[in-house]
């Protein structure tokens, strides 16, 4: 369940209250995010959609762990990461956060077998555990076959598939995508989609996905709209419960 | 250990770069390595000396003589072991090119004031018994072929002697116990030399070498020996071995200065361009450095591999050293007799490893400090 009015349950596995994001850019304050509410039940499927600028990839960066916002709280899975330390915040989101970049984002150098194991340089696995997950990871997304290729011997539709291993390697508490399809056509962009709803559906994945795609957001449990900031409307295939920014 | 695959990643994304900036590196660390061969073979007298040995020269200079009536004065100056003394015999053998130093030497006492240089008594005691003997140094030996029993003729320059054929015997071979040791000297005796200069040269030598029983009396001695031939006609100027070689060396010029100077141009040219490369390098990968932060990598862990990636481009370039260690035996070969056996120092290497990491982590600082400082939300926005 999905609510945007600050009235959700205390479970919620994201909670954020009264969120403000400001930038000032010369002498002008730019609010990017006013007073936002949100909570999002664990295994939810949540598409954020707005026009360019409506602050979708800042709401994405600050749920994240990767932006701290001006004012207003978030809570995931208890933790308040508000007023956590940058290193905190750090190690926080190598437990918590799996990412999905528009462009990939894989490290050209490595294989992808080498960028799916990066999250796990990060914990305590031995090397043959290490190994055993990252085949785990591109197993699922289906490339089993190509763990030794560079990005650059990849299609993009494969690189993608390789950034979605790398996000759920570590097991991580939800996943945040910015644009997953915004650089693929549309028939990596299905398979791509496909593999996103399959983590949902099968592995229980909470995933908040921004996009521009109407048909991209049909594929969530739930639509969101963002506008110059604010949640103005609460598009639902299901379980919205409707509010206006607060 | 386990991230240093991502380092050796990141260092070989451009070959052609990594190769050039690790062949500066290893230019200036051949450079550094050839610098302090050449300083240590000018300074090379002032580390082996022995700190019980004082040196007495004319007060004028070492070229003017002191009379050998002195050495027996200095004698008897309480704390005075041995004296011995020399002369500069400037000799050519076949071509003015094959220098070596031709010392006489006076055969009762060299022993004793330079004990580190060893002659088997057999052959000694040949010397002793041969007036146109003499005690070649290992090196020289093997320089020019020769072996015991040659009969070596020299033409000295000086003493008003020019154009006089002198032969000598080889009559023993003297070997250093360090290898700093000088063995290029050519030993020849006082008695063969004496008869052969001009009367007013008979008596004079060219400088003392003393032994003394304390070091810690050197300046004492020193001090005696300076003052006894205060307002002669030959007054004497005394001071340590140590002393005396810094002092021959400085007739150079300010070698070390030079070298120093020349050894920090390099290095921070060098400096400059591995900190460009390295700055280029962080800012090519802008976006890469902040999906790692974003991932999880701390900002000290990307710090961490920025400055990792400077040092092993720093310790590949001690390449240069390796080098240096291959060129300077034929280095040393074609300057025998110009200096002093040439070879490169375990200080020079250490030195060299030292000014590389130095180096590397001075250059690769200032760029892992603004990958560390950088923000995610910023350095993904860059492409």
């Amino acid at each position: 369940m999905v609510h945007v009015d600050g009235n959700g349950t205390a479970g919620s596995l994201i909670q954020v209250r009264g969120l403000d994001k400001t930038y000032r850019r010369g002498n002008e304050d730019i609010d990017v995010l006013q007073g936002l509410n949100l909570d999002v039940d664990q295994g939810d499927f949540v598409a954020f959609m707005g026009p360019s600028g409506s602050g979708k990839t800042t709401l994405l960066n600050l749920l994240g762990g990767l932006d701290v916002p001006t004012r207003g709280t978030i809570s995931v899975a208890g933790d308040e990461i508000t007023h956590m330390s940058r290193g905190k915040l750090t190690d926080w989101r190598a437990r918590h956060v799996g990412l999905i970049f528009q462009m990939y984002n894989l490290i050209a150098v490595l294989t992808a077998f080498q960028n799916v194991e990066l999250p796990l340089l990060l914990t305590k696995l031995s090397k043959a555990e290490r190994r055993k997950h990252v085949e785990t990871a591109l197993a699922i997304v289906g490339l089993g076959d190509r763990m030794h290729h560079y990005p650059r011997q990849l299609s993009g539709g494969q690189e993608q598939r390789v950034a979605i291993a790398r996000a759920i390697v570590a097991d991580p508490t939800f996943l945040l995508c910015d644009e997953p399809t915004g650089d693929l056509d549309r028939r990596s962009a299905d398979e791509v989609m496909d593999l996103i709803r399959r983590l949902v559906k099968e592995y229980g994945k909470t995933v908040l996905m921004v996009t521009h795609d109407p048909l991209v957001a049909q594929l969530a449990n739930t639509i969101l709209h963002l506008d110059k900031g604010v949640l103005v409307e609460a598009g639902a295939r299901q379980n919205v419960i409707a509010g206006g920014a607060s | 250990m386990k991230f240093s695959r991502l380092i050796l990643a990141n260092l070989f994304r451009k070959k052609l770069r990594l190769i050039l900036t690790i062949g500066s590196f290893a230019v200036a660390l051949f450079l550094f390595a050839l610098l302090g061969v050449v300083n240590d073979a000018f300074t090379r007298g002032a580390d082996v000396v022995s700190a019980d040995r004082l040196v007495t020269i004319n007060r004028t200079s070492i070229i003017n003589t002191i009379p050998l009536s002195y050495r027996d004065e200095i004698l008897r100056i309480p704390g005075v072991q041995y004296v011995t003394h020399n002369n500069w015999f400037g000799g050519v053998y076949q071509d003015p090119k094959n220098f070596f130093p031709q010392f006489v030497i006076d055969p009762d006492n060299q022993r004793q004031v330079f004990p580190e240089l060893i002659v088997p008594d057999e052959q000694w005691n040949t010397f002793l018994k041969d007036r146109q003997g003499a005690i070649v140094g290992a090196a020289t030996m093997k320089r020019f072929g020769w072996k015991i029993g040659d009969r070596i003729p020299i033409t000295t320059t000086i003493y008003g002697l020019q154009g006089k054929p002198f032969e000598f015997n080889i009559d023993g071979i003297y070997q250093g116990q360090k290898r700093e040791d000088d063995e290029t000297q050519f030993w020849i005796r006082w008695e063969y030399f004496k008869e052969s200069v001009p009367a007013s040269i008979q008596g004079q030598v060219g400088w003392y070498v003393i032994r003394i029983a304390n070091p810690d009396d050197a300046p004492r001695i020193a001090k005696a020996i300076d003052n006894a031939y205060l307002n002669s006609p030959y007054e004497t100027r005394t001071e340590t071995e140590s002393a005396f070689a810094e002092g021959w060396v400085k007739q150079f010029g300010n070698i070390k200065f030079l070298i120093v100077s020349i050894g920090t141009v390099v290095f921070f040219t060098l400096l400059l361009v591995t900190g460009n490369t390295m700055a280029i390098s962080v800012r090519e990968r802008t976006n890469e450095l902040g999906v790692l932060k974003a991932i999880g990598f701390s900002d000290r862990a990307v710090l961490g591999f920025i400055l990792g990636e400077s040092m092993v481009i720093a310790l590949a370039g001690c390449v240069g050293l390796l080098l240096a260690l291959g060129a300077v035996p034929a280095l040393s070969r074609a300057m025998a007799g110009l200096l002093p056996p040439l070879f490169v120092t375990a200080k020079t290497l250490i030195c060299g490893v030292i000014a590389a990491l130095l180096v590397g982590f001075a250059s690769g600082i200032l760029p892992a400090y603004g990958a560390m400082r950088m923000r995610v939300v910023n350095a993904l926005r860059r492409v």
